[in-house]
């Protein structure tokens, strides 16, 4: 039971369900209802379910629990909806109601979640643990022969399936990078302070990208912080139920950037930055942090967002002429509606030609771990993604969100689309860089 | 009703994702795009064929079952409401374009084909299908021929009747009737299939059209006139007329829906002034840059602040599917929006928003208003919560004055959404008791057992 008893969503402000004047303008844009045309896989039945719910005229049962998690969450319905409905609050509440009356409880999903949301993300240095065994098993040769072997097939609720998505993990995580070298490297009289949150995924398997993001930030006047006490975003806990966790972590990550003394709040992972950017509306309720955390989400930029804002200088270099195709993360685009920034830092690198892909904006099928969750339809919409990436011709796919980097890159696999994945400010640190090996 | 029955005879010859029977299901097609009005129907059906249907059809009419059609439940008045339980068929799987002739400027398409891929498809082959109503990006065809839709562009080209040469309709019992063809002339018996576009579902289920599509426009030109004051705008637009300009488009936005609108679009509407006037004018490029020249002057000597022109075709495009969300954005200043779309004759078009606005301030209604101007055809919104039954009484009482003074002035309750169960109580006044009489003796001839959408439009 939460806090008063009630249900969640009968508990939840009624102006934010009547948003909803079901006029259908989200239909279109959802992949889910585009894939089944019924209305129960739309927003506008997702939310009129709710409704029903919310006034007692439906229960909420074990039928709308597995909608709510065939949701893909990428929030199209929300750049599609005129009258501002917040479909993510809704969904959010509607997920964490579902996990209150426990609809979809079994031992072998309980486990899991419990392993992952509620031990694994909810602490950095235990991800970072993981990650170095991980890192370990990948290196070793013990990979090799657990693919070969057959193991996979045994493991339950189809988890063996995954694997192939499994990231390679980074020798050196961002910290330790920052430390040993990055840290240096802060311009000395800078325009703008501002700090990095480092993320999960990105943190282990990416670290490279928070490094170049780094590096395009020092380019361009900033000193760049990276507090040590800050932990995963949260977005995770957030959009599968797990509000109060969600609510921690954001009290933490407040504590440890103390946002009022920054220029800025980076962040460079479409999923985190939607999230972070609402902490304000996370901790609307809480006495004590509401204040801040309205200031933090005044200070949350995304990278491309802060680069354009502060104007961007364009390198000085001659790189080789590339083509790239820009992928738009859900979270990137319809959470936090950054859609040209991310495109106008990729014109600015020197030698790149920007293709358009076809529904650039239309999800991937990563959506935080829905790859893991519903995996028919999860490559189902990678299949419609390679295809429009595959017209392009383009070698190089740029992407904003870790999520949306490892679908698209195992994507390529699937369907024999031989592309790189990158994200979009590390093809700009690689042209900064470029800059000084033409100097020496 | 025996619903369990029901439900195992649909059983014998339907998929089982084919027919949904949970609460849940239930709870979202109860509804379609109108504001209040809800109910449950004892099961959905999801045809993918027209030999389903009359299949469905002649079950239900056997057990006296009410059937409401649908497409993708965009509709404006209620008419795709379950209000008397039954069977909702939903057509939206019956999606293909099963031909386009270019030959004969031709398109035979199902029912549940976005009205949006007609018009890209028209387009690709260098075509054109002209009426476009606001939901044209997920309403569906059928639901545009039985509700004979407008849209923005109905001044120049007409509505969605207009574009209707043929209809494949399964008939209450099941049978099938094939009515119109692909010729331009054709006078062989009544023209019955003028009697399904618009019947809201309640003569026949349209299970198959035959489109009319006209040459591409080659040119386009889209100009926004904005104005201190809602009369000039109204003016300017019985001036271009007068000046035998007939624009492709001429709306208007009052500053209630601008501010929304732009609240969503953020394309830069002023939010600062009473009306915005959309005009289009499309053709060939040298009579598209002289009408263009031509209105812009008008509106300059009408009163206009300012024109302005739109420099690409796709600014222009973004300024008119911004228009087309107006509906939905006024849903940004209350929870409850209630659409109306009375339409008079041009020349009353002035008196008509005078007397909206007084309505509104009279009855402490907030309202907001859009609409068609160059076809008359107004949209009065008004900005409520269902919740309150005390503000509801008067919103009541502010509609009921609207949709008379629209009659008194030669105009129509609905220009283009149909009556449907939300204007049903107002629909004999317009008609008067002979009108009211031959409606019905239509229905009883089409649908003897009343089977088909029950409750709608009248008892």
């Amino acid at each position: 039971m939460n806090d008063n008893g009630l249900n969640l969503l009968e508990n939840l402000d009624y102006s934010v369900v009547q948003q909803c004047m079901h006029c259908g303008m989200c239909l279109p844009a959802c992949p889910t209802y585009d894939a089944t045309l019924l209305e129960r896989s739309s927003p506008r039945g997702r939310i009129a379910m709710m409704r029903a719910i919310a006034d007692g005229d439906l229960q909420a049962s074990k039928v709308f629990a597995e909608e709510m998690y065939f949701c893909l969450g990428c929030l199209a319905c929300q750049t599609a909806c005129p009258a501002g409905v917040d479909y993510a609050t809704l969904f959010e509440n509607a997920r964490a109601e579902v996990e209150r009356q426990g609809l979809l409880n079994s031992p072998v999903r309980d486990f899991v979640r419990r392993w992952t949301l509620g031990w694994l993300f909810a602490k950095r240095s235990r991800l970072h643990r993981l990650g170095r065994s991980l890192r370990f098993f990948q290196r070793s040769g013990l990979q090799t022969l657990v693919r070969k072997s057959g193991l996979l097939r045994l493991m339950p609720w189809g988890l063996g399936a995954l694997e192939p998505l499994t990231p390679e993990i980074n020798e050196r995580f961002t910290d330790q990078l920052y430390r040993q070298d990055l840290k240096k490297k802060n311009p000395s009289a800078a325009k703008y302070q501002v700090a990095l949150l480092a993320g999960c995924i990105q943190d282990i398997a990416f670290a490279e990208v928070n490094a170049d993001t780094i590096c395009a930030l020092q380019h361009n006047h900033c000193e760049v912080l990276l507090p040590e006490a800050q932990e995963c975003c949260g977005s995770l806990h957030g959009h599968n139920g797990e509000l109060d966790t969600a609510k921690r972590l954001a009290r933490i990550n407040i504590d440890a950037f103390n946002a009022e003394d920054l220029d800025a709040v980076i962040v460079n992972s479409g999923g985190c930055g939607s999230h972070i950017k609402h902490y304000e509306h996370l901790l609307a309720d809480d006495a004590e942090y509401a204040e801040r955390a309205k200031e933090w989400s005044r200070k949350v930029r995304d990278i491309h967002e802060f680069l354009v804002e502060i104007e961007l200088r364009t390198p000085e270099c001659k790189l080789p002429a590339q083509q790239v195709t820009y992928h738009e993360s859900c979270h990137l685009k319809h959470g936090q509606k950054v859609s040209d920034a991310p495109r106008e830092v990729l014109r600015a690198v020197p030698g790149l030609q920007l293709i358009e892909l076809t529904e650039a904006d239309w999800c991937c099928g990563s959506a935080g771990i829905y790859n893991i969750t519903q995996p028919e339809m999860s490559m189902q919409l990678l299949d419609r993604k390679m295809s429009h990436v595959r017209a392009t011709g383009a070698k190089i796919v740029a992407t904003g969100n870790p999520g949306c980097a490892i679908q698209i890159a195992h994507g390529g696999q699937r369907a024999d689309v031989p592309v790189q994945v990158v994200h979009p400010v590390s093809l700009l640190a690689a042209a900064y860089r470029a800059e000084k090996q033409g100097e020496s | 009703m025996d619903n369990l029955a029901l439900i195992k005879d649909l059983a014998s010859f339907l998929r089982e994702d084919q027919l949904l029977t949970s609460d849940e299901d239930l709870s979202v097609y109860a509804f379609d795009g109108t504001a209040m009005l809800h109910n449950r129907p004892a099961c959905v059906v999801l045809p993918e064929r027209g030999e389903e249907v009359a299949q469905i059809l002649a079950l239900c009419n056997k057990k006296a079952v009410p059937v409401v059609a649908r497409g993708s439940g965009t509709g404006l008045a209620g008419g795709a409401v379950p209000s008397e339980g039954g069977v909702v068929l939903c057509l939206v799987r019956l999606n293909k374009i099963i031909e386009l002739d270019a030959a004969n400027l031709v398109m035979v398409c199902e029912p549940g084909v976005l009205t949006q891929k007609v018009a890209d498809e028209a387009l690709a082959a260098g075509l054109f299908y002209p009426p476009d109503p606001g939901s044209i990006k997920i309403s569906t065809i059928g639901g545009n021929v039985a509700n004979n839709s407008g849209g923005l562009r109905g001044l120049k080209y007409g509505v969605t009747r207009d574009y209707v040469m043929g209809l494949e309709v399964v008939l209450a019992d099941g049978q099938i009737l094939e009515t119109g063809n692909k010729c331009v002339k054709d006078v062989a018996g009544f023209a019955l299939k003028d009697l399904f576009i618009g019947s809201e579902g309640m003569l026949g289920v349209i299970t198959k059209v035959i489109l009319k599509l006209v040459p591409a426009p080659a040119s386009k030109k889209t100009l926004l006139g904005l104005y201190d004051d809602m009369t000039q705008a109204a003016e300017t637009v019985s001036a271009i007329i007068e000046n035998k300009i007939i624009p492709c488009t001429l709306e208007f936005l009052d500053r209630t829906t601008i501010e929304c609108v732009e609240s969503y679009a953020k394309i830069g509407l002023p939010t600062d002034c009473e009306a915005v006037l959309l005009m289009e004018v499309d053709g060939h490029p040298a009579e598209v840059d002289e009408q263009a020249a031509q209105i812009e002057k008008i509106a300059r000597q009408g009163g206009a602040r300012e024109v302005r022109l739109a420099a690409t075709v796709e600014e222009g495009l973004r300024l008119a599917s911004a228009r087309r969300t107006a509906f939905s954005a006024l849903a940004r200043l209350a929870p409850t929006v209630v659409l109306e779309d009375v339409t008079v004759p041009r020349s009353e078009l002035a008196r008509m928003v005078a007397y909206v606005q007084g309505v509104g301030e009279r009855h402490q209604v907030k309202v907001g208003t859009f609409g068609h101007m160059g076809d008359g055809n107004l949209h009065p919104t008004f900005l409520c919560d269902e919740r309150n039954k005390e503000e509801m009484a008067r919103v009541e009482k502010a509609m009921e004055e609207v949709f008379s003074f629209a009659v008194e002035l030669g105009g129509t309750i609905t220009g283009e959404h149909g009556v449907g169960l939300a204007k049903k109580p107002f629909l004999p006044k317009q008609l008067g008791p002979v009108g009211m009489d031959v409606l019905k003796r239509v229905k009883i001839a089409f649908d003897p057992v009343g089977i088909l959408n029950p409750g709608n439009m009248f008892d």
